[in-house]
């Protein structure tokens, strides 16, 4: 059982930080092993903003191990080396733990494939999230915990996707956390509550195409389907219905973009959701609880039927 | 294994389709005398006034604290209690055995009013997954949407949404009515054994799927079928029935019921205990 909240304000920006912490918050009985947020800052889209890991945190059940901290000193030295010769100039950097780093980065070139696959040959470096307003943030603990951590109760943007994660099947690290990034795409970002079965012929079949996973997560499969889709040119629409068939097992999840949110649900409708919309705002929640923790008035809201792919622009 | 028997004789619940088989065993059935009322007492109910009212505001209350209010003022004789600020809070009014005027100024989270003998609900909102849960006696009344698995498993009562509601409504439901005025997700009626189900809009895919007794009655479109699931001629009992139940619940008192179609269970699982391994196989 994890808890999944997202939100998308049409034609302003907000508090995003702050309004998707207490959403999950409100969700963390759902599961507190770990929390991760996908926010939509508002910047001035010139660089690339890239939220990347030298190191894990490691909890029950992990195939990780702990390591020491000059082990992260010394791969964040072969990424910038690596930035270097990739043409790639870090403008800003930011090391908020000793494993967690924030870059942003001046990158001309749009394919950000060649540019995922160097960095992450580095061992034990991967990149969270590479975007032009998207930063994944994810690590052990609560909403709250997690957001102290790293600050974010103060970041403003349009709109945020999160998830309170009950480790069910794979261990309790960050790279088993979502959101997932829709690798190698840029500000494409993925959260999932239910469990897939048919994650290995799928994972099988996508690797064999050239994408990659960096964990066991079943729900890490999702983001890539989504990209992989997109790969081949289809709508973030088109690809979330594809996936309705392509996907077995019980589902609800959210996906954004740098400029959209899209919820899907399984033809089963066996994972809940609630969902708020109105003109100027959306919400949505594993329980109406989330979606309250922003619009504490009384609202109408509905349980998407299943089978349901919803898309929303900012 | 249960002896079941045919009758050729129908009751008129029978006929009706709340039920085909004949109880046999220990079941009991009481049946009410005025004269004698003082002798029906419900161990640990409280005798409460319908007209004496109080407020009730759960905004900084944890659902236990909340539930434990309510039979506090119970307790105390208050047979009519206003909720406010239940701000969608999970397992709100939960175990309420006793007669009771509830009202809900908002919304409700996930269980809510579940495991209740006898309290007259309205909620004035939305409620979360599984509603009313195992309802023996009473009624509740949703003005806004629900969750799914709403009503689940009841076994008496009366369970009104006035709004959509979602997946699997009235799943193992072994008796009471439901009532939807607008859609219903897909797995309605899903392994339900008794009661009846009424939708006036469209629902889902699977619909009855696995039913084993009971009856379901649709207004609008049916997604598909599930596994055993059949029409069934709706009699002039049926609309009858259906436009008392109707009027009684404040909703749909226009809607035209002749043309509603009437599901029930094909029978080809049900009973299936009685069946040799080979044809249970078969049936499955």
């Amino acid at each position: 059982m994890c808890g999944i909240a997202g939100l998308i304000h049409r034609g302003k920006s907000s508090n995003v930080g702050s309004e998707l912490q207490g959403m999950l918050q409100a969700l963390k009985h759902r599961g507190e092993d770990s929390t991760g947020y996908a926010l939509y800052g508002d910047t001035d889209g010139k660089n690339f903003i890239m939220r990347f890991k030298v190191g894990e945190n490691v909890g029950e059940g992990s195939s990780s191990i702990v390591e020491d901290v000059s082990v992260y000193d010394e791969r964040k030295k072969i990424v910038d080396q690596t930035l270097a010769e990739l043409g790639a100039k870090i403008v800003k950097e930011e090391r908020t733990l000793p494993y967690s780093l924030r870059y942003e980065i001046d990158y001309d070139k749009k394919d950000l494939l060649d540019f995922s696959q160097r960095i992450e040959s580095i061992p034990g470096v991967e990149i969270l999230s590479m975007g032009k307003s998207l930063e994944v943030i994810k690590d052990l603990g609560n909403a709250k915990a997690v957001c102290d951590r790293y600050s974010l109760d103060k970041l403003i943007g349009t709109h945020a996707i999160g998830h309170a994660r009950m480790a069910t099947e794979s261990g309790v690290d960050i790279k088993s956390a979502h959101p997932f990034w829709g690798y190698p795409f840029s500000d494409v970002s993925v959260v999932h509550n239910g469990q897939l079965t048919n994650y290995w012929n799928n994972r099988r079949a996508l690797e064999n195409k050239g994408m990659r996973f960096m964990s066991e997560c079943d729900s890490e499969l999702i983001a890539v389907y989504i990209a992989q889709k997109m790969r081949e040119g289809a709508s973030l629409e088109e690809g979330m219905k594809e996936s309705l068939t392509g996907l077995d097992g019980v589902f609800t999840y959210f996906v954004a973009t740098k400029n959209s949110l899209g919820m899907a649900k399984d033809t089963m409708a066996a994972k809940p959701l609630v969902l708020y919309e109105s003109d100027d705002l959306v919400a949505m929640g594993s329980e109406e609880i989330a979606i309250r923790s922003v619009l504490p008035q009384e609202i109408d809201t509905y349980d998407p039927f299943d089978g349901e792919v919803k898309v929303w622009q900012i | 294994m249960a002896n079941i028997k045919t009758v050729s004789k129908k009751s008129k619940a029978q006929s009706m389709g709340m039920h085909t088989e004949v109880l046999t065993g220990r079941t009991q059935q009481k049946f009410f005398n005025p004269d004698e009322a003082e002798n029906f007492y419900y161990f640990g109910t409280y005798d409460v006034d319908f007209n004496k009212r109080t407020d009730l505001d759960v905004k900084d209350m944890t659902a236990a604290e909340a539930n434990r209010e309510i039979d506090n003022l119970m307790s105390e004789g208050y047979g009519t209690i206003v909720i406010k600020n239940p701000q969608g809070k999970h397992s709100l009014g939960v175990g309420i055995l006793n007669k009771l005027n509830l009202i809900f100024e908002g919304s409700l989270g996930y269980f809510g009013m579940g495991s209740c003998d006898g309290p007259t609900v309205r909620i004035n909102g939305r409620v979360g997954w599984s509603c009313a849960e195992n309802l023996m006696a009473g009624k509740v009344v949703i003005e806004k949407n629900a969750g799914s698995c709403f009503g689940a498993a009841i076994r008496g009562g009366d369970l009104i949404c006035k709004g959509s509601v979602g997946a699997r409504t009235g799943i193992d439901m072994k008796g009471g009515t439901i009532i939807i005025g607008g859609d219903a997700g897909a797995f309605t009626g899903f392994m339900m054994q008794r009661g009846r189900i009424i939708i006036l809009g469209d629902v889902g895919i699977n619909l009855g799927d696995s039913m084993y007794d009971g009856t379901i009655f649709v207004g609008g479109k049916i997604g598909s079928y599930g596994s055993d699931a059949v029409d069934s001629d709706l009699t002039s009992n049926d609309q009858d029935w259906l436009r008392r139940k109707l009027k009684v619940a404040e909703i749909g008192e226009n809607f035209d019921v002749s043309k509603m179609k009437k599901i029930v269970a094909g029978k080809k699982l049900w009973n299936y205990d009685n069946l040799e391994p080979t044809e249970k196989k078969g049936a499955i």
